[in-house]
């Protein structure tokens, strides 16, 4: 049996001083369900930081609270920037063991509540405290260690890196719910300062707030709904959390087992993806990702993203709604905006972005340097 | 003294931190004139080093002479004016990160600059009188100057540790004999909880610097009956450039015996550190069978002279280490912004 | 929030020393110490102190310190690989940002880290720096 999307709900991304995180995963969920018609059974909560920055954790209970829906069993998953993906994952589960008829996920994360310097310790959480982060090493500067490593191996210039970045952007024109609605040129990437060198500022994905929900259903109850996107696979994968400790730096095994695994529950071919929602936190996130799970060949992704491809007209079309890049990072939300997108484009409702028959839509969604991913196959049937 | 077995140095070595500042850049600071300045240069710590990190890597480099495995050291002093915490021994961090047995003495040491010949005395009668095989004494300081004042253009930084074991054929010197002599003489102090020392001008020469050194080498001389023909070089303390030399002259020692051991003029003062420096880089030179005279003056006022005789294991045990002439060509220059920067002139 | 005295006293040890785990089983080895080996899952796991010479595998730079960092920045992070192929990471000292060239020779030394503000504890760790002989 597979889980059916019956409805989604998304917050615009961006600062929101006057939102909480808890008025923003309100808005998306009563978006979501009503957008699809049905009471959720379970809730699934998806968010990284809300121990430190907001100081309240217990977060699944208080949106059922919230929702006006006391009483229902309700649980909160993380998994860093793969926290998102993974809750899903968790929904998927709870919808295909028969459990479970109705599922709200929602990723929720506010960003902008603390200063910048304490979101930077914040997400650092994502890495071994005692052995990396006791060395002062933000979670950009490890990134970038992977990104320097890539260039000098691969012989990619700095312009050839910037190119994903400046895709997302291409897009994210035609995003309503985007945080940054504006084209980009490499050479303002390139001109950007430093955040930690080698990354540039304009080739990370922003400090920011969002909500994005999405009802998950049996294919029973989705009889009744007019939807016709099915879930044909969910899988997640993990690595060493240390990065340093890696056989191979320049490889993500959790994304090549994920994808390998997904791949083979959906029984989709590679080339039958039309749209791949990659997470490019960090222009190299989105490169490795692409090798990694064999879309790309060794060392040539982002040569090929900096050659035009995988553009809307191409196939695959990657990061349709500006990715992480220009539609933005919510941390705990970015896997269900991921789901969201894919969702409008294969229900014919992405606007001036749609990717004519669009069927079939897979999410990577990336927690540390490639610690973490949650593959979701997504079809229209 | 004497002690009760003879002791000797088992191994020896010393750390310079890498930045440099020349007194020139810190005369055009204030407007001094560049002619007559005390020293020429000095070493600047980075903003990640403290009298531990610099004690540690000295110590390193003594291990690593004397050949023998860091669980066997029983007691670990270190003579600094400038330890990283008021209350929390330095020692004791010292034993964990060196891997030393936790059934050990540790303890820090004030004297001014004479503190690390201060624990000298101690680690020597623990293992003259039989107490302890193995024991290691450090001089290490990070030098403060208030900015505009003389001193700072001469607080210099640096560390050298020496452990001690009973005389054998593997120690490259042993102990003949050593005299302390002080007396209650204020000519440089500071008070609890100030940053700066103050100084009192020219008090600092005769009556402080220059009276007791020359009472406690001519006490040794008068002790021992031994005379400045007998040793082929003489370590002083060097606030400066001109006073060991001066001082020299009075008690009979000339230039050339004491330049090997002479490091402030491109090291700085580096207080507690600069005698054990001086030893070392001498050390790093000498031949076996040669005498070496060390003479070091703390503020308050003290001073601790020492006759040590280097045997045949110094040749084969001087390059298990970088030598202190290393660590003093590995140098790059700083500006006075940056040097303030690194020692904490300017608030963050 | 004060920080934790017990968490950062637990690790002093493998941290300045760079004690690893080394298995009785298959001989890799680990670091920071663990209890189960990551490639054969045996639990025959002896301490082992690690080399301190080694090379420099990649860097990054800083620039956005966490808050606790703040007074530091900027800092270069590396990765370097340890004479015995360990990688272990680190932050770099006692060079400048245009001499740092991957595949370098580096040697680890203590250094400080941080400073828990005036009050609270220094945090000293191991640094790596170019081979001074």
């Amino acid at each position: 049996m597979k889980p059916i999307v019956v409805g989604v709900g998304m917050t615009k991304v961006g600062e929101h001083w006057n939102e909480s995180l808890k008025s923003l995963a309100v808005e998306a969920s009563l978006e979501a369900i009503d957008s699809s018609g049905l009471t959720p059974e379970v809730i699934v909560f998806s968010n990284m930081m809300s121990g430190r920055l907001q100081v309240q954790d217990h977060l699944g209970t208080l949106l059922a609270d919230e929702l006006g829906l006391r009483g229902l069993p309700a649980v909160r998953v993380e998994a860093a920037c793969a926290s998102g993906g993974v809750a899903f994952h968790v929904a998927y589960n709870m919808i295909k063991s028969g459990i479970y008829k109705v599922a709200l996920v929602v990723g929720a994360e506010k960003m902008s509540d603390t200063s910048t310097e304490q979101t930077t310790t914040a997400l650092m959480t994502a890495e071994d405290r005692e052995y990396t982060g006791f060395y002062g090493a933000s979670f950009v500067s490890l990134n970038a260690l992977a990104h320097r490593l890539y260039m000098e191996k691969f012989n990619v210039s700095e312009e050839e890196m910037a190119s994903l970045a400046v895709l997302s952007h291409e897009n994210g024109v035609n995003n309503p719910f985007a945080m940054y609605r504006r084209k980009i040129s490499t050479k303002e990437v390139l001109e950007s300062p430093y955040v930690a060198d080698p990354i540039h500022l304009l080739e990370a994905a922003p400090i920011s707030d969002g909500a994005a929900a999405v009802v998950l259903a049996s294919e029973e109850v989705a009889k009744t709904k007019s939807s016709v996107v099915s879930v044909e696979a969910s899988t997640v994968a993990t690595d060493a959390i240390r990065y340093y400790e890696r056989e191979d730096l320049l490889t993500f095994e959790s994304a090549k087992k994920a994808f390998m695994n997904a791949v083979s529950a959906s029984k989709i071919e590679k080339d039958q993806i039309d749209i791949l929602e990659l997470h490019d936190a960090f222009t190299i996130v989105g490169y490795l990702t692409l090798e990694s799970a064999g879309i790309a060949e060794r060392g040539k992704a982002a040569k090929l993203v900096a050659s035009n491809k995988f553009t809307l007209s191409d196939k695959p079309a990657v990061n349709t709604m500006g990715g992480l890049k220009s539609r933005g990072h919510p941390i705990g939300a970015t896997g269900l905006y991921q789901i969201s997108e894919l969702y409008l484009q294969l229900t014919n409702n992405a606007g001036k972005n749609q990717v004519d028959n669009a069927k079939i839509g897979v999410a990577f969604n990336v927690g540390g340097v490639g610690t973490t991913t949650s593959v979701s196959v997504l079809k229209r049937r | 003294m004497k002690p009760l077995r003879e002791v000797g140095i088992l191994g020896f070595g010393g750390y310079v931190p890498m930045y440099r500042i020349k007194d020139e850049e810190i005369a055009n600071v204030w407007n001094a004139q560049t002619s007559g300045l005390p020293v020429m240069e000095k070493a600047v710590p980075s903003q990640d080093e403290d009298v531990f990190t610099m004690s540690y890597e000295a110590a390193k480099n003594a291990i690593a002479r004397a050949k023998i495995s860091p669980n066997l050291i029983r007691a670990i002093f270190v003579g600094t004016e400038s330890k990283p915490y008021a209350v929390k021994p330095t020692g004791s961090m010292l034993v964990t990160s060196l891997g030393l047995d936790n059934r050990s003495l540790a303890a820090e040491y004030e004297f001014a600059c004479k503190a690390g010949t201060e624990a000298f005395q101690s680690a020597v009668a623990l293992v003259g009188s039989g107490m302890l095989e193995y024991s290691m004494a450090i001089g290490a300081d990070i030098a403060q100057g208030r900015p505009g004042d003389e001193l700072e253009f001469t607080s210099g930084a640096g560390a050298a540790a020496f452990i001690f074991s009973k005389k054998s054929k593997e120690t490259v010197a042993f102990l003949e004999y050593s005299v302390s002599y002080v007396s209650d003489t204020p000519d440089f102090w500071r008070r609890q909880g100030q940053k700066y020392p103050q100084h009192a001008g020219r008090f600092t020469g005769e009556p402080a610097y220059f009276n007791h050194i020359i009472s406690s080498v001519k006490t040794l001389f008068e002790e021992t009956g031994l005379k400045p023909s007998d040793f082929s070089y003489a370590v002083f303390h060097q606030p400066n450039t001109k006073f060991p030399l001066r001082v020299g002259e009075i008690l009979g020692f000339p230039p050339e015996k004491i330049k090997p051991g002479l490091l402030s003029p491109v090291v700085g003062n580096a207080y507690a550190g600069i005698v054990p420096l001086g030893l070392s880089a001498t050390l790093e030179v000498a031949k076996p069978n040669e005498r070496i005279l060390v003479a070091s003056f703390g503020s308050g006022a003290g001073s601790d002279a020492f006759s040590f005789v280097t045997q045949e294991a110094l040749e084969e045990k001087k390059n298990l280490a970088p030598l202190v002439s290393d660590y003093i060509k590995r140098k790059k220059y700083v500006s006075y912004v940056t040097y303030a920067l690194y020692k904490g002139k300017i608030p963050r | 929030m004060s920080e934790s005295v017990p968490r950062y006293w637990r690790e002093i040890k493998i941290r300045e020393r760079l004690i690893g785990s080394k298995c009785e089983d298959c001989g890799r080895i680990t670091f920071p110490p663990r209890k189960v080996c990551p490639y054969c899952r045996s639990r025959k796991l002896t301490e082992v102190e690690l080399p301190k010479k080694g090379k420099l595998l990649s860097y990054s730079v800083v620039r956005k310190p966490p808050a606790e960092f703040e007074k530091y920045a900027p800092y270069v992070i590396g990765i370097i690989t340890l004479e015995n192929g360990v990688n272990v990471i680190s932050q770099l000292t006692d060079i400048d940002l245009k001499d740092i060239k991957i595949g370098m020779e580096l040697e680890g030394v203590l250094r400080k880290y941080r400073e828990e503000g005036e009050e609270g504890l220094i945090h000293y760790g191991i640094k790596f720096r170019p081979r001074i002989k």
